[in-house]
Order: structure tokens, then sequence, then C-alpha cells
């Protein structure tokens, strides 16, 4: 039996509070996952296993959020996008870039982390985030 | 059998859209229900309905759950089993599968299906809050993800990989701002302008506040029969001929082309073929717009152009009211107002009068076939319903 651990929200979120990225990847076919489950959607295959993704990816598409539910508005106006990475799965996330206007479709952005926010409330998570490469 | 009726509308009614100050959901809903019984004098409601299905989307608005029950005997449908149906913005068309589900079944011969919600109590951040919740939490809530943020997403691939245009975008919510005008039951009864829609307020870029659908208080209801049984109630009514419903990825970012809606495509498909119609033989149309690049992808997703043409489609005038195939007559979600749970349901009310010649100032002359298009979150439900007039 293998150490890791299954694949949940709950363990995806805490490999990102130790600053990795993770994805589920079915053993059989090899599709790359996430969120990461049980069943894969593309053989429903149940045996996955874990595997780090590459801290680089290419930003697919974008959107620049002015208006924001309660818990986002004091970030506002802020981006949100798809990173697609080299493993080929898609991850959704928030572009952090103090130039808005530099946004475009393909360039290349690297993943960061941030510590899990201090508000109250459930559930509440670390965070993972793109930013412009350096 | 292919193009035979599956179940059968006698009957349709609709609240008044917009900012109804005072009224619950429940009121609202009898409202509606109301309306459709005044057009079925023949109809006993409390005695001749079997069955209730409601779509309503959340809780939070009224800090109230098991609304069917509610909404059902307030409009004096009552002991009837009353169910509630949740998928997001596509909930009372899913309500109405249910409905036509259940009279295919044999084991009822009049239900009734509808929807409501009740939104405008709320204020506008706590709105785009709880209509968030119809996305995934820990991947797209948690990462900053609106609604209007997910299609946005969608909006942005899409004008990178076709050269869509924020005009294209806006020319929807001008037709539909249009069409609304003449709808003496819609929100927002005034025309727009190409500029006063370019230059409104961002909410999401590229989708700007006249890009959006409005937040509105609303039910539609929709009395089915079993076909052979319509006439005993009335002499204007409309077949279902087709129902289609499928699922996508819950995550937009999971899918494999993020310029269409593959839910869409599939539930049209199945109601084509259950129909035996093809998208040209469709006379008038009513489409999800949530927001305006979701209609663009709907002419595609629904076969009325080709992939990647929606935006030149629209500039074509062909879906305006004088055009070869209009959509949202009614003044769609944008104008009409898209109180979630009603939304389905109100598509199927408009193309109930269009169908039977009730459409006033902006009937389509001679329809005969009509189609509806309801989404549920950014696309992880659609339903596609087909209708033919008698």
């Amino acid at each position: 039996m293998s150490e890791l651990p299954d694949p949940t929200i709950e363990a995806f979120y805490k490999y990102v509070s130790e600053r990795k990225l993770m994805a589920a990847r079915c053993v059989r076919c090899h599709h790359v996952m996430v969120p990461p489950r049980n069943v894969c959607p593309n053989c429903r295959n149940t045996q996955v296993e874990w595997v780090e993704l590459s801290p680089r990816g290419k930003l697919v598409t974008y959107t620049i959020v002015h208006v924001a539910p309660p818990q986002f508005k004091h970030m506002t106006p802020y981006a949100v996008g798809i990173v697609e990475m080299s493993e080929g799965v898609k991850v959704p996330s928030i572009i952090r870039t103090s130039r808005l206007e530099s946004l475009k479709i393909g360039m290349q952005l690297e993943v960061d982390f941030s510590p899990k926010p201090q508000e109250s409330g459930w559930p509440q998570w670390p965070r993972y985030f793109f930013k412009e490469t350096e | 059998m292919p193009g035979k009726p599956l179940a059968t509308i006698i009957s349709a009614g609709l609240s008044k859209f917009g900012r109804r100050e005072g009224l619950y959901a429940r009121e609202l809903f009898a409202e509606a229900a109301l309306a459709a019984f005044s057009r079925v004098e023949k109809l006993d409601p409390a005695k001749d309905i079997k069955a209730a299905f409601i779509g309503q989307m959340s809780e939070a608005y009224e800090h109230q759950a098991h609304n069917a029950p509610i909404e059902s005997s307030w409009a004096g449908v009552f002991p009837a089993p009353a169910m509630r149906v949740e998928n997001a913005c596509a909930s009372s068309g899913s309500a109405l599968r249910c409905g036509i589900m259940a009279i295919m079944s044999g084991l009822y011969d009049i239900v009734m299906v509808g929807g409501v919600e009740k939104m405008t109590n709320q204020p506008t951040p706590e709105v785009t809050g709880i209509l968030a919740t119809a996305s995934d939490y820990p991947f797209e809530q948690w990462n900053g993800m609106t609604f209007p943020g997910l299609f946005a997403l969608m909006a942005t691939a899409h004008m990178h990989e076709y050269g869509t245009t924020e005009e294209q975008m806006a020319a929807v919510a001008v037709k539909n701002h249009k069409n609304g005008s003449l709808n003496p039951k819609a929100h927002m009864q005034k025309e727009v302008s190409m500029d006063e829609v370019l230059k409104s307020r961002v909410v999401s870029w590229p989708l700007k506040l006249y890009d959006c659908s409005l937040i509105t208080d609303g039910a539609s209801v929709v009395i089915l029969s079993k076909p052979k049984l319509a006439k005993k109630f009335s002499d204007n009514y409309v077949h279902i001929i087709g129902t289609g419903q499928a699922q996508d990825t819950f995550c937009l970012h999971e899918r494999e082309s993020l310029t269409t809606i593959k839910a869409a495509k599939t539930a049209a498909q199945d109601a084509y073929k259950m129909a035996d119609i093809k998208p040209r033989d469709v006379n008038v149309a009513e489409l999800h717009d949530c927001f305006t690049i979701a209609e663009i992808i709907g002419y595609e997703d629904l076969g009325f152009c080709k992939p990647g043409q929606g935006g030149k489609y629209i500039e074509s005038g062909a879906t305006a009211l004088n055009g070869t195939l209009p959509v949202n007559t009614s003044g769609g979600l944008k104008s009409k107002g898209h109180p979630v749970g009603a939304t389905g349901t109100a598509q199927i009310h408009e193309l109930y009068l269009q169908l039977t010649g009730q459409a006033d100032r902006r009937q389509v002359a001679d329809a005969k076939v009509g189609l509806a298009h309801n989404l549920g979150g950014s696309g992880a439900t659609a339903v596609v319903h087909i209708l033919k007039g008698s």
C-alpha cells in the first residue's frame, strides 16, 4: 500500500499548504485530473495516483472581475483565468499581476502559494495562484 | 416514434417580471399559476392537477427550503404531491422534463410545472455570491470566479479563437432589449443603444453591465396534459415533440473546448432527433442569454450557424424579430429578466404564446415550431425542448 493520501480535495489543499500543486492521474489511461477524485472521468478506472504538476503553465483564457462576492470585493479589479500545465491538465486560478492590461492568452505563468486566510467560515484553504514568470 | 407529441401544453402563465417589492416567491408563483389557470376555464386545478414540479435555485434569498409544497398550495394545487427541482438556471427546464416524464410514464394525466425566484431582496454582491454557488466551491468560487466571470472566460476564448467582438455581443443586448420593450411582462421594457451597451460599466471584462441578464423577481407556470386529453380543456394547445438534457463537466476548466457548451449540443441533437426536425425547421426560439456571449455560443451549439460564426450570425439580423429565425422575442433573460428558477418555463411560456398566436406586438407570423434552450451553471446542465403548434 502506498503512503500517499486518497485523492480528495482536502488532500489537494494540504499539498498546497506544502507549496505543491498536485493532480490525480489515472493509472490506466493517464488522464490527469484537477480536482482530484477516485473515478477517472475518461475511462472510469478507480485507481489513481498523485502527480506533482510542473510550476509553469500557459494562460488559456482570462477575465478581469470588477463585481465580486463580498469575500473578494477588496481585491477588485482582479484577474482570474484558466492555465494549461505541461501535463495537459488545465487549472482555474487567480492571476496576480500589477499590470492587468498586460495579460494575454498564450502567455507563460508560474505558480505561487499563499497561506490559509484568517477569515472565519467554512471551509477555508491555503491558496495557489499564478503570476507572470520572472 | 419521431415527431410524436410527448405531452401537451394546455396553458401557460407568467407573473410580471421585475423588482416585486413586498412579494414572496410563493406569492409570485401563485400569480403565474392563476394567469395560467385563467386560460383554461374547464380545468379545476385543485382536482385535475395531480402533481407539481417546481424549479427554484436557492434557499438563501428567503431563508426558505422545501419550497414546492408552499408554492403549489399557494396556487391552490393541494394536496397533490409537489417537488422542487434544482439545476441552477436550468431548474425549471429540468422541472419541465420531469413533468413530461411523469405524463409519459402514465402515472398522471395532468401536471403543473413551473419555476420561481425572488432575488431583489438581497444586495447585488450577495446575489453574485448566491449565484456563484451554482459553480464549484473548492475550485471555482475559491479562486474568485463569479458567474459573469465564468461566461467572460468563454467570451475571451471565443474572441481569441474566432475574432468575435464586443460589438457583436452588444448586438445581442440591443436586439433583446428591443424585443423586451414590446413585452408588457418584461422587467426592463426599454431599448438600449449599441453605444450604451459598450459604455456600460465593466462587470467581468469583456462583459459589461448590459451584457448581463437582470436580477429579477418572477415566476412561470405551464400546465401539461396527456396529448389525447388536451382537446378536452383547450383549443389552443401546443405539443412538446422533443426533449433533450445532458451534462458537461461541472468545472469549466475541465472542458476540452471553452468556446462551446457540449451539453447543449448533445441535448439539442437528442431533441431534434426525437422531434424529427432539423435546425432550419425552427421558426422561433428562446435562448439562454444569461450573458450575451451565451446566446452567440447557443446559435452555434443548436446548429443555427456554424461553430465560430455566432458573432456574424447576430450581425446578419437573422435573429431579429423580423429575421428568418427570431430569437428571444420575449426579450430573453437580458431584458425580460432572469429570476433563475423561473427562466426555463418562462421560455416555454413565450413559445406557447408564439405558437398559439397570442404574442401581440412581438408575434412571429406563421410560427409553427419553437425551440427552448436552457442552461444550468456554466453549462454542466443543458436542456432543450422543441414545441409544435396544433
